[in-house]
């Protein structure tokens, strides 16, 4: 055991001669430690948050399609659908878009159905009467709106409409809530220019999850032209947004496994000139190939475990302290409106484990193998090179 | 004391320091779980919401799972692309091919 504690001094020893290098070697492995893990730690978190929060949404909604295209459906056809064995209620939905010119942004205008005035993430109420609406967090910073305020919105036939701001969405309801503005549901109704009796689509909640699929079929043979969408496909839509196979995950991930490759590849492609003649002097006085593998082997565990311990540090600091400042640039894209990010922890362990066993496995391995080549070469030959 | 202590008794630190990371973080999970998940799932039942409200930028990228079968060039064709959140959200699941939205059949009734 005191052999192995010896070794490990000398390999400290001689890293404590090339630190400049080392350190410089440690600073972008840690760095790249530090961006793998706070996208998979980001993701992680924000798939976690969509599946829980999501399982309150309608199991059903219907959209009627025409030319390919999301068209508005006609509330009647609820009553055929509240018809069918297993449907505990169906309700159409009024939504759609404003855009705001003076702020560029836009706006997703939302009615609000009956009975649903109050609510704990709403400081105040929800909008009772046509002149009245409730605006998310990003909305009411955006124009300086708060309860008792008024807001002037552009409606569907380009007349500005005013309404009294009734209440204000908490922030901790921002990745839901954040672009909102919610009004009464004929208001909304009017204000996004739908006919008479026309809604944007419907909801639709089934008591028993197993009848869901069975349900959207009798729907879709029922009507159609209709797109019954589950809830269970509105959680897979986030599950593949946010893993680590789609397009986020493979860019950044991409780039920061490349990155690494190149470190990796930097050492495994040889030894300088003085590591060489340093291993070439310890074969001289003694040393056997066994304890030249071990005292490469352990620089490479100094460097990578010190490196994968920092960085995990930075990404857990910089994801669910900071709210990952680094990463929400890439994340917002066009976006005018969006939420500032609080990502709920989530880590799961085999993450960490994944993680360390990416990082370290590859550059312990791409450290001592071109070791072992040097080690076994007479070190006559080595030393004079 | 030697450097081999030294490292170990840095590692020891580096690990405590991630450990106790992690449970900070975990217990901040269950927290939010007890406390802002209950009140949240309903904001979400009395509205109907089905989406986050990341990106705002086009319908197809604020309602990724209410999307148009076609929504890449749902603009026009050859609509440019909204990068990178574009890039960012993968297609639905309706579009790779499984079939997955419910009840679609072929031929008129």
């Amino acid at each position: 055991m005191r052999r192995h504690f010896r070794i490990l001094d000398f390999a400290l020893a001689s890293l404590r001669r090339r630190r400049l290098k080392n350190w410089a070697i440690v600073a972008v492995y840690a760095f790249t430690v530090t961006i793998v893990s706070s996208v998979l730690l980001l993701t992680n978190a924000i798939r976690q948050e969509a599946a829980l929060l999501l399982v309150g949404a309608p199991e059903l909604t219907v959209q009627r399609v025409v030319g390919g295209r999301h068209a508005p459906i006609a509330v009647e056809v609820t009553e055929t659908i509240a018809t069918l064995p297993g449907v505990v209620e169906a309700q159409p939905r009024y939504w759609g878009y404003t855009y705001d010119a003076v702020t560029d942004s836009t706006i997703t205008v939302i009615g609000a159905g009956p009975g649903s005035a109050e609510l704990e993430m709403v400081e105040g109420r929800l909008p009772e009467h046509s002149t009245e609406c409730a605006v998310g967090a990003g909305v009411a910073a955006m124009w300086g709106a708060e309860v008792g305020g008024e807001v002037i919105l552009i409606d569907a036939s380009t007349t500005g409409v005013l309404y009294e701001v009734v209440g204000t969405f908490a922030a901790p309801s921002d990745i839901l809530t954040n672009d909102l503005v919610v009004m009464t549901g004929d208001e909304a109704a009017l204000f996004l220019g739908l006919p008479e009796g026309w809604a944007t689509d419907l909801a639709v909640r089934i008591a028993n999850p197993a009848e869901v699929d069975t349900i959207a079929t009798k729907i879709k043979r029922a009507f159609p032209d209709s797109r019954p969408i589950t809830r269970s496909e509105v959680l897979r839509t986030y599950d593949a947004v946010f893993h680590w196979r789609s397009g986020m995950m493979l860019a950044m991930l991409s780039g920061g496994l490349i990155a690494f490759a190149i470190l990796a590849w930097d050492k495994a492609t040889g030894l300088s000139a003085e590591e060489r003649k340093e291993i070439g002097i310890l074969k001289a006085v003694g040393w056997d190939t066994g304890d030249v593998l071990e005292l490469k082997m352990w620089e490479g565990v100094v460097i990578s475990v010190t490196s994968l311990l920092l960085g995990l540090i930075a990404a857990l600091i910089h994801v669910f302290l900071l709210g990952a400042p680094l990463l929400t640039p890439v994340l917002r894209g066009w976006s005018v409106l969006f939420p500032e990010l609080h990502p709920v922890p989530h880590i799961d362990p085999y993450l960490l484990v994944s993680i360390a066993f990416l990082t370290v496995v590859p550059y312990v391995a791409a450290t001592v193998a071109p070791s072992w080549k040097a080690a076994i070469t007479d070190p006559d030959s080595v030393v004079r090179g | 004391m030697s450097r081999s202590r030294s490292f170990g008794a840095f590692t020891a630190v580096g690990l405590a320091t991630v450990a106790a990371l992690v449970l900070w973080a975990n217990s901040e999970g269950r927290r939010w779980q007890r406390e802002d998940l209950p009140r949240l799932r309903l904001l979400v039942t009395r509205l109907d919401l089905t989406d986050l409200a990341l990106w705002t930028e086009a319908r197809y990228t604020r309602h990724p799972s209410q999307t148009d079968l076609f929504s890449a060039f749902q603009d026009f064709p050859a609509a440019p692309e909204h990068f990178p959140s574009g890039s960012i959200t993968g297609p639905p699941p309706a579009l790779r091919g499984t079939g997955e939205t419910s009840g679609v059949r072929v031929g008129r009734p």
